[in-house]
């Protein structure tokens, strides 16, 4: 465990006193002085960056100033002044902290900015979401192709002027709905089949191959057989599609995989398959309305998803949280925590060939936390909990029959703990286990900080970082639980770190829940719940939470007195993950690649968005 | 020793197969394991071990109060020969604003003299859109939409069927009181309480009230909304 994170700052040399996100923006302005400079809009904060200058800065940063990771890149359409806008949040491995924000502006009318790929591969996914939604051109990205939505879509539908095929008003509520109010189905003022638009040029055929050549291409192999002719074997490389409905996948996620023989030689992954563009539709919703589209990412963890959001546009707000909801909060979350592992580690263990049996029986468990769910917020798994400023309902009285806290208290110190147990008798000394996984899918340290990995596959890569040290949101900063690393970057660890998470997990929440019994009949909420809510003051927020599948962001800005985000982007852990999956699999056997897939973790609401 | 991991491994496989015929013998002689009310119970708590399958549709999961399916509206309870009574809906489209999905469509009822009426004419909900998420129950300042419990909504054709109107939405009171009695006993307090508090606000205006029936404390530590009540 690094000794950097857990200290308290300040216990070292007087340098460390400072805060070294200053530090960082002082030091760049003293090293690109004129062209760097602080960002003058209001609310805003951090650094605006001319593209031309934007490499150099992040390197200095990278290289020299120990923001080592880059988390998250948003594109942002400022139709107003004719511009569009990349946002750069970098992060520090070993200090913690909040970010080095950069903003690059671009002119709308030809949006070039210098790719960061060759500085942090973790870009790559992430600039050619930019690109796909908005249109700024990434120069130097060595694969600039659309990533969410299909070759044949006509336009960028997160800039400001392009409207859906459903198109309404540009913000909720509509004004159909009331008092006028005659029902009406959208599709019947669009009628299927003519709500489409292609690009100029495209003539829709039906053949797949047709749309897709360029795909196939950028793998390095011919649609053809090609027969490497070498002395004495003669081996075919051959492009193979797994998926997008494969049950290995987790859902409708595609990799084109060049084979030769049983052995990778390249996969790139293919997504989107689930996309409904999420950012539109949170930028037409108001804050409120946001909040069970949330839910909708991460389905495996929806309480986690509303934390993020709810915790970002609180940061807009200025609203203060009672105590007993901060608590509620981390008892949610971390049940989500539970729940999801239990889930994820069934799964990967189900992709290892284990079928169904070490999965069914964490199910079990898994349901019990739903029914605690069930009870306390009316929903299984679309939960819509979290609410600016504390939580929607307070604990229930009782679940299945048994008084809450006493269920609770069985559940965390009994039952969950006997089948953390008994999984881990079952699975982890088990020699098939070991022969298929260690070894297997290997990131090294270096190679999981510059690919942008978050969560339990970063620490099993040896990196000890988890948002609830490194940058303390609600009341981790008082909970007393340690940050499980491995060292190794293998499958095995990534199991590894989920498995002592679990116990982690556990072990915050029976510290939470004597706070809970000392706190009943204490506010939930902020004030009265309001659903008109509108921004006091202009600006930009950063949300961010450890999910259990990784670090979940929320860059949410919004005008004066708005009602509903201006921009709303997630830098969605399960999707940014993606990246180094072909990385991983090389030289890898066909039957590894789902296995290496299934220790990512990943849930396809999310990936696809 | 090799190997030895996975007979550990198949000895807990063994246990929870002995496992899963224990219950079969308790519940022996008691009106067998399942289609049996008295185990089912026992099955969906955290006493349940073994196998913990519900056999649905004959066996149903029970579900919580707060459990939330496609909203109703709640009427009064309906007179003899009626089948509902009057609205609680005012039709101030509060519920149709916060709705996420935009799936609620209110008509505004109208006055002889063309002024709005405080109910609706007509009020549409398409299932279809509806993602459940509660907001218009949990925002509505009359308790005139309430979430269902009934999930079993299927039907052959969506087109026809997936556009609830009023006729089908309405529902008494009592059925609301059936389905969450702990709910609708906080909600009606709640209601006193504002009711009783208008009241003394006239009082001292000059005309009578009474005193409200549960203190404000009380109120508040009614569990349902947290301190919103």
């Amino acid at each position: 465990m690094s000794e950097a994170i857990l200290e308290a700052p300040g216990s070292g040399a007087p340098e460390t006193l400072a805060n070294p996100v200053e530090q960082a923006i002082s030091a760049l302005k003293e090293r690109f002085p004129e062209a760097v400079v602080d960002d003058p809009r209001d609310g805003y904060s951090g650094l605006v960056v001319p593209a031309d200058k934007l490499t150099e800065v992040a390197l200095a940063l990278r290289d020299d100033l120990g923001f080592d990771y880059l988390s998250s890149v948003t594109g942002v359409d400022l139709i107003e002044d004719g511009k569009l806008e990349a946002v750069y949040h970098t992060y520090s491995i070993d200090k913690g902290g909040s970010a080095v924000v950069l903003h690059v502006q671009v002119d709308r009318d030809n949006p070039v900015i210098p790719s960061l790929v060759p500085v942090w591969p973790g870009a790559d996914f992430q600039e050619r979401e930019a690109w796909d939604l908005l249109g700024i051109q990434f120069d130097g990205h060595p694969d600039l192709r659309r990533i969410l939505t299909w070759d044949g879509f006509h336009g960028h539908p997160l800039r400001k002027d392009w409207k859906e095929p459903f198109y309404e008003e540009d913000t909720k509520p509509f004004g159909s709905r009331w008092p006028a109010g005659g029902v009406l189905r959208a599709e019947e003022l669009n009628p299927y089949g003519q709500n489409v638009q292609y690009p100029a040029g495209w003539v829709p055929t039906g053949d797949e191959y047709d749309v897709e050549t360029e795909m196939y291409a950028i793998t390095g192999a011919d649609l053809a057989y090609s027969i490497d002719a070498s002395q004495q074997m003669k081996t075919d490389k051959i492009t193979v599609n797994l998926g997008p409905q494969h049950p290995s996948t987790h859902g409708v996620f595609r990799m084109v995989v060049q084979l030769d023989g049983e052995t990778v030689v390249d996969l790139k992954p293919v997504m989107g398959y689930l996309h409904r563009n999420h950012e539109k539709i949170g930028e037409r919703n108001t804050f409120l309305g946001n909040i069970p589209y949330t839910d909708r990412l991460d389905y495996l963890s929806p309480i986690s998803n509303n934390l993020g959001y709810v915790l970002a546009v609180e940061k807009l707000l200025g609203s203060v949280v009672p105590e007993r909801a901060e608590w509620i909060r981390i008892l949610t979350v971390e049940l989500t925590r539970i729940a999801n592992h239990l889930w994820a580690i069934g799964f990967l263990l189900n992709d290892l060939g284990a079928l169904q049996t070490p999965m069914l029986y964490f199910y079990i468990e898994r349901e019990l936390i739903l029914d605690f769910f069930e009870a306390l917020t009316g929903a299984r798994m679309m939960n819509n909990y979290m609410r600016f400023g504390g939580v929607a309902y307070d604990l229930p009285d009782e679940i299945r029959g048994q008084a809450t806290m006493e269920f609770l208290n069985e559940l965390v110190h009994e039952r969950l703990p006997r089948a953390i147990e008994q999984g881990d008798n079952l699975m982890t000394h088990n020699e098939i286990v070991r022969a298929r996984s260690i070894g297997v899918g290997v990131l090294t340290r270096k190679e999981s900080i510059a690919y942008s990995m978050a969560g339990p596959m970063l620490r099993a890569s040896g990196v000890n970082y988890d948002v609830r040290k490194a940058e303390p949101y609600s009341y981790y900063e008082q909970l007393d639980f340690d940050i499980p690393v491995y060292y190794n970057g293998d499958v095995y660890d990534r199991y590894k770190v989920r498995m002592d998470e679990l116990q982690q997990s556990l072990r915050i929440v029976r510290q939470v829940l004597p706070h809970l019994q000392a706190t009943e009949g204490a506010p939930i909420i902020d004030g009265k719940p309001s659903y008109a809510i509108r921004t006091p003051q202009p600006g930009e927020a950063y949300g961010r939470v450890e999910n259990p599948k990784g670090e979940l962001g929320f860059y949410v800005t919004a005008k004066r007195r708005s009602s509903s985000p201006e921009r709303y982007h997630v830098r969605a852990p399960s999707f940014i993950n993606l990246t180094s999956l072909g990385k991983m699999c090389q030289g890898h056997k066909v039957a590894d690649i789902v296995v290496i897939l299934g220790s990512i973790d990943i849930v396809l609401g999310e990936v696809d968005r | 020793m090799y190997g030895l991991g996975i007979v550990r491994g198949m000895a807990i496989t063994f246990r929870n197969f002995v496992e899963s015929y224990l219950d079969d013998i308790f519940w022996w002689g008691k009106g067998g394991r399942y289609y049996n009310d008295a185990a089912l119970q026992v099955r969906q708590s955290l006493k349940g071990q073994g196998v913990v399958t519900v056999f649905y549709p004959e066996e149903k999961l029970s579900v919580p109060e707060r459990f939330r399916f496609v909203p109703f509206l709640v009427t009064d309870d309906p007179g003899p020969g009626q089948k509902w009574g009057h609205d609680w809906c005012t039709s101030c489209g509060i519920c149709a604003k916060v709705c996420p999905p935009q799936c609620i469509w209110i008509k505004r009822g109208t006055q002889p003299n063309g002024r709005p009426k405080p109910e609706p004419e007509q009020f549409f909900i398409d299932i279809d859109i509806c993602m459940n998420c509660g907001l218009c129950a949990e925002f509505c300042p009359f308790d005139a939409i309430k979430m269902d419990h009934d999930y079993e909504l299927a039907s052959y054709d969506r087109t026809t069927a997936h556009i609830h109107d009023k006729e089908r939405l309405s529902k008494p009171i009592s059925y609301w009181r059936e389905i969450a009695p702990k709910k609708a006993e906080a909600e009606a307090a709640a209601r006193d309480f504002a009711e009783s508090n208008k009241k003394k606000k006239k009082a001292k205006d000059g005309e009578g009230g009474d005193e409200p029936r549960l203190a404000e404390e009380k109120v508040r530590q009614l569990p349902y909304r947290g301190e919103y009540y």
